[in-house]
């Protein structure tokens, strides 16, 4: 490719969103990477050390070695959301969503700016919690491609929900509504810190209406090689998800909810 | 010739049920410098906002240089350039950030963007500033940031929103001639403003918008032509009790040493000072009461004014 190939100017000002998207969360850092990495070593002080030591292996692993691919993957829903919720939420809050609105760009790409935003925060916590956890246990990989697909297809979906959650949000109270009463208990009803085997019958039936739990699973299936469920129907789920939320982001910002009067 | 903004029965009504836009009609020819002017209130920055692509419109066409704006937005909004009337930028980026993201999101590659940015922050006098956060700046140098800004991709239509607002007077007489400059070298220029005599002395031509409608559009010399008489005010040698009676002028007495009269169309000030002599008042000092712009956009408001009860 020669020097002077003019990139299109779409792919410039995705990669403006996107740069000025990780800026913002580097400039914030022991905002939004300290905190994570914080609780994660407490998370396997006090479950994989003082308490783990006391419950008997899971699936055949060490109590801390099963935990640790539902940790990391719970930083990656929980950041890839936070950052996109509020970095779009203040956006709109202080108006400077018009300067995207005023210029040649389509919705898909502001959309996809913001969305790559959430994304890198979520994979850079990832690695984060990762090298913490390297700390406590031997990290092993079963399935290279699975994990990968697992960890990216999941900072999507949880950058477009909190892309939407921002539309809709008009106060700074309501950006963290849903990551409070609907996230954090799906995560942890998803199997982060057991294996759903150990619930009573009932439980495990309605457990299979909890996505999260798709997706720490198939993410330990791709650390550990052991899950509860198959790990293509986890893919499946994730991917169609993301259409849809996707479709109604874009349907959003195309109608301007939110934020055109 | 294709004009730089063509504006055709554009209509806005909120979701609060106001109607900001009861149908307006605008066309500015390329190169003009256009004053779009009416009191708080009348729909400016709604319309303004319409051709931001800010505001969805309720009916109505909107075409820049011949592209209109819902089926060719690309072409129509790369030529466009906004200065809001409210601050809209990030007040916790650097000021240059905030110039180079603005010309990437029109598509200019990182390098030009930074020539860009430099340019304009230099042209408006905010280099020294590049590196601090928007928030630390004056609110004079804001504004100049949002103008800086508006230009990073070189609109051919600049649309200014009371860019003067709390602007020191220093400050605004180099805004006036940065703006005239640029209009100059062939940049159309559409301003609002409360300062009338900004509009006067900038703008070849002038729409007057009034509760959501134009109630007046063309050329300045044309309009200030067509304003009935002057008022002036008369600072007076000595001491008056009751206003004279001049045959001709209206008169009333402000204080006993200040006397307003209005002046009718066509009359010559001599004639108002050969009939204070005869009566044998000695005028110290004149000025007007109105500049001659301010005189016809208060009759405008008089004559187009709508009741709430209609
Ligand atoms: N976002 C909004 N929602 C509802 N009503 C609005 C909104 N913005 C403006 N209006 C109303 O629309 C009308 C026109 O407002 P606009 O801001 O266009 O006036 P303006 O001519 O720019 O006034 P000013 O000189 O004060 O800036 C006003 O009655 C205003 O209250
Ligand atoms: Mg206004």
């Amino acid at each position: 490719m020669s020097m002077n190939k003019v990139a299109h100017p779409y792919l410039i000002g995705y990669r403006t969103i996107l740069a000025k998207e990780v800026r913002r969360f580097m400039r914030i850092w022991p905002q939004t990477i300290l905190p994570p990495a914080i609780t994660t070593a407490l998370y396997f002080v006090i479950f994989g050390k003082l308490i783990g030591s006391r419950i008997g292996p899971v699936a055949g692993f060490g109590y801390i070695d099963y935990i640790v691919p539902g940790l990391i993957l719970m930083a990656v829903i929980s950041h890839s959301y936070a950052n996109v919720v509020s970095s779009f939420y203040s956006t709109k809050f202080q108006r400077h969503i018009e300067e995207l609105l005023i210029a040649p760009l389509p919705s898909w790409i502001i959309l996809a700016g913001y969305v790559s935003g959430g994304v890198a925060r979520g994979l850079v916590v990832g690695v984060v919690v990762t090298l913490v956890s390297a700390c406590f246990v031997e990290l092993s990989v079963f399935h290279w491609p699975l994990v990968i697909a697992v960890v990216f297809l999941t900072a999507i979906l949880f950058a477009m929900a909190g892309f939407i959650n921002a539309v809709f949000a008009r106060t700074f109270d309501d950006i963290s509504i849903i990551p409070t009463f609907v996230l954090t208990p799906l995560i942890y009803l998803g199997g982060v810190f057991y294996s759903v085997d150990m619930l009573p019958p009932f439980w495990q039936g309605v457990s299979l209406f909890n996505p999260m739990l798709y997706m720490v699973n198939a993410l330990r299936y791709g650390m550990l090689g052991v899950s509860d469920i198959e790990s293509s129907s986890a893919l499946v789920i994730i991917i169609v998800f993301i259409g849809l939320l996707g479709a109604a982001a874009l349907w959003l910002l195309h109608k301007g909810v939110g934020i055109k009067s | 010739m294709i004009p730089a903004l063509a504006v055709e029965g554009l209509k806005k009504t909120y979701a609060t049920g106001v109607e900001a836009l009861g149908g307006i009609d605008l066309r500015v020819e390329e190169g003009d410098f256009y004053a779009l002017l009416g009191p708080n209130g009348a729909g400016k920055s709604t319309a303004i906002g319409i051709i931001a692509s800010l505001v969805t419109k309720s009916a109505g066409r909107v075409a820049v240089f011949g592209h209109d704006l819902d089926d060719d937005w690309r072409a129509a909004r790369s030529t466009i350039g906004i200065v809001p009337q409210e601050f809209n930028f990030n007040v916790f980026e650097p000021v240059e950030e905030i110039l180079i993201n603005q010309a990437g999101y029109y598509g200019i590659a990182r390098e030009r963007a930074c020539q860009q940015a430099e340019k304009y922050l230099r042209e408006l006098e905010l280099w020294d500033k590049r590196r601090t956060q928007a928030r630390d700046l004056s609110g004079g140098m804001k504004r100049r940031l949002m103008i800086a800004r508006a230009l990073v991709h070189e609109p051919r239509l600049l649309i200014l929103d009371e860019p003067t607002a709390g602007v020191d007077l220093e400050i605004r007489h180099a805004m006036w001639e940065f703006l005239q400059r640029r209009n100059r070298e062939g940049t159309t220029i559409i301003l609002t403003t409360h300062y009338l005599e900004e509009a006067e002395s900038l703008c070849r031509r002038i729409a007057v918008i009034h509760q959501g409608r134009i109630v007046e559009q063309g050329g300045m010399r044309e309009l200030l032509a067509r304003t009935h008489g002057e008022h002036l005010v008369l600072s007076l040698t000595g001491t008056l009790e009751v206003a004279p009676v001049l045959k001709g002028f209206r008169c009333e007495l402000v204080d006993p040493v200040t006397l307003e009269v209005q002046l009718p169309t066509g009359m010559g000030i001599n004639a108002l000072f050969a009939a204070l002599s005869a009566v044998g008042i000695e005028v110290l000092s004149m000025r007007n009461k109105h500049n001659r712009l301010e005189q016809a956009f208060l009759q405008l408001l008089r004559e187009n004014s709508v009741d709430e009860h209609e």
